[in-house]
């Protein structure tokens, strides 16, 4: 005799109802590691196990870095005009809408000022989710903004780069960015204000070809792709396979670009005690 | 080698020359014959290259007769004493520089090299410096620095070089660095895109205080093949591509990305070398006259100022 006896035939459950938990309650990393969302959150969106660094956004990182989560943004309704009048599969003014839409984002950048362990700083962050991390006009002007803002007030500066260059939609305006904004840069190096470039993944183009390796300090997070052209493009020209490693944050600090990575659950405390042995 | 829109135009010329030679063997009559189909040629000519699509100025940019760095260098120079290496690693051979004398007077002149032949060309790398190059290439605007002597930079190349040991050597960081420097150049400083200038490869060596195109020239932040094969996921739309990215001497001027068009001869600069080189020379020494009127901080200032007005983004 059976403790439960079956009424009916079957499993009944339609395939939709049967989803045990809610979409996006759980992370799965790369090496199929889980987490739960707000155990990630926790900890700075590093993988505990296995120590993958999520791909995160400025939002998350201004909530990582800036005491309290407070700052005042800077030029934050700045946004692309459309120079070229640029189309391709669709045009760009409504690629520009849909990841606005998308990420609830101006641009690929925001940058800010506040407070980090008590010291002041100013903060340009990537999002790489619109359209992907791209560096176009909006990108070079805040950066450029947020330089004046650091030597206007002698403060050091942060640019967290996470990017796949320039942004073609605006051509020969995209490429003039990485002019403006190194020499930008020089203005700072001469007033010697600490700059600090954390390079992220992905880290590519122009971007690196400019802000992104321009730093006084130039850091990374473990395991972010970092280089100038893309792996693909790299492969295609030289016909050959890339050897494993290739041109991640290890593979670059061992060739000598990259002072140190530095894991994201370490980052305020060391970009802390690092300016703090500049201060005078 | 011709182009496609080049071949009417060198029919005609063939036809022109068989004229010449019978009225030269013979006692015809054809004088009137070969002035009309001069004034022919020469109309079909300024018609053909008046109507140039975007991608027909790249064709020509990429000519493979089209004059080089070093063809212009030879044309324009009295003296030039060639200086190799980056100090550091190795000689890049897609990037060329050394002082040289026009009319009297010593500049920095350095570009990158393309190949004529399939071995040159392998030797140049196609004029896609490696890190090495740029190094190199700074390495002597600060040699010119020192020495006071104005710096004249003439881009032609299809990119930095995408491989494994730029990518070791840090691609990245040596244009960004050549970016930075360039700006504080106490010196006069002189761009000119000669055939493609592509990108952060051409980028590299183009801060200036003055940034000029030859007129069939092309410079934008990516060739027209790759634009195509990201945005189109084809190689096959490299026409659109062009059209799209306004990427000619006339679209850069319009949109204040660069000073000045230097024109090239009727048919191109490869139809009259002499021609296009001697009128290179010409808008250097005049600039260079300008330019050093101005005390080196305000130059620099400038310089930058021209660079930081540069954008399109607005205020919502």
């Amino acid at each position: 005799m059976a403790w439960f006896k079956r009424k009916d035939k079957g499993i009944l459950t339609p395939t939709a109802q049967k989803m045990e938990a809610p979409d996006g309650l759980w992370y799965k990393t790369p090496k199929g590691k889980f987490i739960h969302t707000r155990e990630l959150k926790n900890n700075a969106y590093v993988s505990p196990e296995d120590g993958y660094h999520v791909r995160i956004g400025s939002k998350e990182y201004f909530e990582i870095l800036f005491d309290n989560n407070s700052f005042k943004e800077l030029d934050e309704n700045m946004v692309s005009s459309d120079p070229l009048g640029f189309t391709d599969s669709k045009p760009y003014p409504e690629r520009i809408k849909a990841g606005q839409k998308k990420t609830g984002l101006k641009d690929a950048i925001r940058t800010a000022y506040g407070k980090m362990n008590g010291i002041d700083i100013t903060i340009g962050c990537m999002d790489f989710g619109f359209i992907g991390g791209s560096m176009g006009s909006v990108v070079g002007e805040k950066i450029s903004r947020a330089i004046d803002h650091a030597l206007k007030h002698k403060i050091p500066l942060l640019i967290i780069s996470k990017s796949g260059g320039a942004r073609m939609m605006e051509a020969g305006f995209s490429l003039m960015q990485m002019a403006k904004t190194s020499a930008k840069l020089a203005l700072l190096s001469e007033a010697k204000i600490p700059y600090i470039s954390l390079l992220t993944d992905p880290t590519t183009g122009g971007v690196t070809a400019s802000y992104a390796m321009l730093g006084d300090f130039n850091i990374a997070e473990p395991g972010a792709l970092i280089g100038f052209a893309g792996p693909r493009v790299i492969r295609e020209t030289i016909g050959k396979d890339l050897p494993k490693g290739f041109q991640s944050s290890e593979f670059v600090l061992d060739h000598g670009f990259l002072d140190f990575i530095v894991d994201r659950r370490q980052l305020k405390t060391k970009l802390t005690t690092m300016l703090k042995m500049l201060e005078n | 080698m011709l182009l496609d829109f080049e071949k009417p135009i060198a029919e005609l010329e063939e036809k022109l020359a068989d004229m010449k030679k019978i009225a030269s063997e013979t006692d015809t009559d054809v004088k009137s014959a070969i002035e009309a189909l001069e004034k022919k040629i020469i109309s079909l000519k300024t018609d053909t290259f008046k109507n140039l699509t975007r991608w027909q100025r790249v064709q020509l940019a990429r000519h493979p007769d089209r004059p080089y760095t070093l063809d212009y260098i030879y044309h324009i120079t009295q003296d030039f004493i060639e200086l190799h290496g980056d100090r550091l690693v190795k000689d890049d051979k897609a990037m060329i520089g050394g002082f040289g004398k026009v009319d009297g007077k010593t500049i920095m002149l350095i570009g990158q090299q393309k190949g004529r032949n399939t071995k040159q060309r392998q030797m140049r790398n196609f004029g896609m410096a490696n890190p090495e190059g740029y190094r190199k290439a700074l390495r002597l605007m600060k040699l010119a620095e020192k020495f006071g002597k104005p710096i004249v930079t003439l881009i032609d190349t299809p990119g930095a070089f995408p491989g494994i040991e730029a990518e070791e050597r840090g691609q990245g960081e040596a244009i960004a660095r050549n970016l930075k420097e360039m700006f504080m150049l106490k010196v006069p400083v002189i761009c000119i895109i000669i055939g493609e200038g592509a990108s952060g490869g051409a980028l590299g060596i183009a801060i200036g205080d003055k940034v000029f195109m030859l007129e069939n020239t092309w410079y934008s932040v990516i060739s027209p093949e790759s634009c195509s094969s990201i945005l189109w996921r084809s190689w096959e739309f490299k026409e659109q591509a062009a059209h799209a990215l306004k990427l000619t001497a006339a679209d850069m001027k319009s949109f204040g990305i660069i000073d000045e068009i230097i024109p090239e001869p009727l048919g191109g600069a490869h139809t009259n070398v002499p021609a296009m080189a001697n009128e290179l020379k010409k808008v250097i020494l005049k600039t260079i006259r300008e330019l050093e009127k101005m005390n080196p901080d305000k130059r620099i200032e400038k310089r930058m100022e021209k660079f930081f007005q540069m954008g399109a983004e607005k205020e919502k």
